[in-house]
Formats: structure tokens, C-alpha cells, sequence
């Protein structure tokens, strides 16, 4: 088996890297694009008007409750119809993604602010700071320390929920795997192979995260 | 200087401060004690509308603080406060905790406010600590930090909740000297503390505030050798040695 894998790589190493790339890119645009998104959401989620929050965790529940999969259906199969403008198969899907992991990046930075002790806004504000000026020096620079790890796994998370786009053939690495395993007929050797690049993907990250986790633990 | 008017606060069903007026003037050093749950915090956090109040109204400087409109910031910087949990900023250093009200409220630029701060900190011995963390600090420390930090932006009036509650006993004695200092050079004060003796030495005034009002009040020697109310008698007993 060894030898089957290593013939695969041969012939279709070009392949498999291009899916990495695609999955990579879908990774890389969920990250950047939720990150802001869900930075909006979670301002809107925690603001003082009950419509907007009401509006904003409706929002939450809706993406957190369906299945990842009829959401990529959704973008992929609606939204054309809806939207004016054509978006190709690729942009849809990263679109579904990163507002599905803005929801997500939305309640781990309102989890992480709230873990901040409300003495801390108290102290701000009795010192005559405005409740955004209070926020911006001193609020959120201690909440990055709670966020950081969880934004890590999340990151992980939507490394491995990319393959689900390749329900639509987008390229990306599962897609290789799927069309390999299709036109070669051996299944065993491309799943080895996605399944040791998804892995080396995750994995590091969650150590990069265990040890950031580390440094501040000690700080 | 600060004047309330029939302050009242509510939090649902339950009332904390019944129509409390009352007036603290210019200079004046003002303690108020009670049993626990009498309202004594929310009082002092009504001062500088940290609490909205239900009801009634709050004058700074003749100015209703309670009016819609009005820059409660401005207001609230001259009001000095110190929480009994310090609340000192730990991911800035003990000088930025200092500088950065004064920074971002434009009061003055960077290099005069930590001149400033510096003053601040040699007076109340921390000088030798500006580049540390707060969680280097003894409680103590971090209790003049947190004094200092108010002071920094010039208050008209230091409102003080329990300061030294949070204390090993061997460290109140340096926050107490730091209160004493600036009552003696006529900071208008108000002071919720359990430290009967510190009190009795400090104050003008003395409140008595139990279940939402204040009970009795009066200069501190007739306060504790001749209390009126049979519940500030009550309190007085069990919180005082023989
Ligand atoms: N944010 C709040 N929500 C609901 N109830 C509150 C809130 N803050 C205070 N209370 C209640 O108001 C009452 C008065 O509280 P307050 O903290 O003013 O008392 P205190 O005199 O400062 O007591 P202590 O000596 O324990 O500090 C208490 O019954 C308390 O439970
Ligand atoms: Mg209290």
C-alpha cells in the first residue's frame, strides 16, 4: 500500500497540491471575511437596543441551528436566482462559509469580553472615558487574551468544513480526493493522502494555539 | 458641591435608596456607614451616575447630572472614585494606568502627563514601580495605584468604597495614610468604610444608612458617643469594641 501511495503522489502530487491550494484559499477568505463579520455581529448582538440584538441573535440561532451542508445549498443553488450580479460557484461557497463562521467568531468575541471583569469598564468610566473609548483601552485588550484561543479552534473547524463545498466540485482538496477515487478506482490511498494533509493542517494549528495558551498562562 | 434630591433607586421589584437628599459640600469630609446591603454602594454610585437613578435628582456643581444631554464624561472625570476590588488596569503598566485617562481625554500631552503621574507616584511611594505590571503589586500597592489614577485627572471630590475591605489588615494602615493626606489638604470626600476609628478621625460628617436611608448623621463625636437611633445604637454595638 506504502508503494500505491507513493506511485499516486507521483502521478498526481500536482493534483493534490492544487487542492491544497483551493482549500487553503477558502480557508485563508473564511478566516479574513469572519473576522470583521462577526466583529459587526457581535457589536450589533451586544447593543442597546433590544431590536438590533434581538435582530443580531436571531441571526446566530438561524446559522448555528441549520446544517452547514443546506446552508452551502442555499448560496450555492438561491442566492444566484436572488442576487443580480454572478457570483461563480467558489465565491458562493465562500460566502456561505464565512457568514456561517461569523456567527461563530461573533459569540467567542462576546463570550471573551464579557470574561472581562465589569469593574474594569467601572473604572474606565468613573475616570470620565466614553463607554467606546473605555472598549477600545481598556476593555478588548484583555479580552483578546480570551478570544485568541477559541478563534484558533474555530480556525481549525473551518479548515476541515471546507471539504464540504466539494459537494460542488469547487477543487479544493477533498474534491481530489473524490474525483481520484472515482476515476482510479481505489479508494484506500486518496483518502490516506487528504486525510494526512488535512491532519498536518489542523494539527499545527492546534499546537500554535496550546501554545500561545502556554505563553499567556505564564504571563 | 454634590446634592441629591430625593434620590431613589430601584433594581426591579426591590427599592435600595428611599428619596435620599442629601448635600456634600466643598472640602468636606463625609463617612458613611451601615450594615451590609444598606445601600451604601449604590448611594456612591448614584454620585457619578455609574447607577442610573429611578428617581430624583443629582447636582454637581449646580448642574443636574439626571437632565438627558448632559456630558456625563466630563463630569464624571471630576469625581475621583476607588473601588474596594481596585480595579486597576493589569495589561498596562502601573505609569500608563496613571496617563491614560488624562491621554485620552486630551486633559494634556504624553510627556506632561507622565510628569504628572510621576508626582502622583512618588508621593504615595510607588515611583520606583511605574514600569511594573499591577499584578507584580500588593493589594495595598494596587489601592494607591488606583488613588492615584483618579487623581490624575484632577478631581473635585474622591468617592471611596471600602477601600481597604479587600486588604490583609497589615496593608490598610498605608491606603488609610494616602486618604488621610488628602482630606487634610481639603479634598472633598466621601468615604464608605467599615473602619469605625478611621472614620471618627477623618470626617466632618458622619452618615448612618440602613435598608435605603440615611438614619442619622452628625459630626463624628456626638455620632458615636451619643447616637441617637436605637438602630444606629444597635449597629454601633456590635461593630464597636467595648
Ligand atoms: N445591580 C444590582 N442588581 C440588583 N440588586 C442590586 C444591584 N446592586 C445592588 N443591589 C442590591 O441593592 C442592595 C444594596 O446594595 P449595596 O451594594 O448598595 O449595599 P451596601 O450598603 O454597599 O452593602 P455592603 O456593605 O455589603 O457593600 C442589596 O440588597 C443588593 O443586593
Ligand atoms: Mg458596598
Amino acid at each position: 500500500m506504502t508503494a500505491n501511495i507513493i506511485r499516486l503522489l507521483g502521478a498526481y502530487g500536482l493534483k493534490f497540491l492544487g487542492g491544497l491550494r483551493v482549500t487553503l484559499m477558502l480557508s485563508a477568505l473564511t478566516i479574513v471575511a469572519s473576522l470583521p463579520l462577526g466583529g459587526l455581529i457581535c457589536m450589533l448582538r451586544m447593543s442597546r437596543l433590544r431590536a438590533v440584538r434581538l435582530l443580531a441573535s436571531s441571526y446566530i440561532e438561524v446559522v448555528r441551528g441549520l446544517p452547514l451542508l443546506l446552508q452551502l445549498y442555499c448560496f450555492v443553488f438561491l442566492l444566484p436566482r436572488a442576487l443580480p450580479l454572478q457570483l461563480t460557484r467558489l465565491q458562493n461557497v465562500s460566502l456561505s462559509l464565512a457568514l456561517f463562521s461569523a456567527a461563530y467568531v461573533a459569540e467567542l468575541f462576546r463570550s471573551g469580553i464579557q470574561a472581562v471583569d465589569s469593574g474594569q469598564m467601572e473604572a474606565a468610566r468613573s475616570l470620565g472615558l466614553s463607554k467606546a473609548q473605555a472598549m477600545m483601552a481598556v476593555v478588548l485588550p484583555q479580552a483578546v487574551r480570551n478570544i485568541l484561543p477559541g478563534l484558533g479552534n474555530q480556525f481549525v473547524i473551518i479548515i476541515k468544513d471546507t471539504s464540504l463545498a466539494s459537494v460542488f466540485f469547487v477543487d479544493d482538496l477533498m474534491t481530489v480526493q473524490k474525483v481520484l477515487t472515482g476515476t482510479l478506482y481505489t479508494t484506500m490511498e486518496p483518502m490516506i493522502i487528504a486525510g494526512v494533509i488535512y491532519f498536518a493542517l489542523t494539527f499545527s494549528l492546534s499546537k500554535l494555539v496550546s501554545l500561545y495558551e502556554k505563553r499567556v498562562s505564564l504571563a | 458641591m454634590i446634592r441629591t434630591l430625593g434620590l431613589t433607586k430601584r433594581f426591579g421589584e426591590l427599592t435600595v435608596l428611599h428619596g435620599i437628599s442629601e448635600e456634600i459640600r466643598e472640602g468636606e469630609v463625609v463617612s458613611i456607614i451601615g450594615p451590609s446591603g444598606g445601600g451604601k454602594s449604590t448611594f456612591l454610585r448614584c454620585l457619578n451616575l455609574l447607577e442610573r437613578p429611578t428617581a430624583g435628582q443629582v447636582f454637581f456643581e449646580g448642574v443636574d447630572l439626571t437632565q438627558k444631554g448632559v456630558d456625563l464624561n466630563r463630569y464624571r472625570a471630576k469625581m475621583g472614585m476607588v473601588f474596594q476590588h481596585f480595579n486597576v488596569f493589569p495589561h498596562l503598566s502601573v505609569l500608563e494606568n496613571v496617563t491614560l485617562a488624562p491621554t485620552r481625554l486630551r486633559k494634556c500631552d504624553k510627556a506632561e502627563a507622565q510628569r504628572r503621574a510621576r508626582a502622583l507616584l512618588k508621593r504615595v511611594g510607588l515611583l520606583d514601580k511605574e514600569q511594573e505590571r499591577p499584578n507584580r503589586l500588593s493589594g495595598g500597592q494596587k489601592q494607591r495605584l488606583a488613588i492615584v489614577r483618579a487623581l490624575a485627572m484632577e478631581p473635585a471630590v474622591m468617592l471611596f468604597d471600602e477601600p481597604t475591605s479587600a486588604l490583609d489588615p497589615e496593608m490598610v494602615s498605608e491606603v488609610l495614610a494616602v486618604i488621610r493626606d488628602l482630606a487634610k489638604e481639603g479634598m472633598a470626600t466621601v468615604l464608605v468604610t467599615h473602619e469605625m476609628g478611621f472614620a471618627r478621625e477623618i470626617s466632618d460628617r458622619v452618615l448612618f444608612m440602613d435598608a435605603g436611608v440615611i438614619v442619622e448623621q452628625g459630626p463624628p463625636g456626638p455620632f458615636f458617643d451619643h447616637p441617637q437611633q436605637a438602630r444606629t445604637r444597635a449597629f454601633l454595638e456590635k461593630v464597636l469594641p467595648l
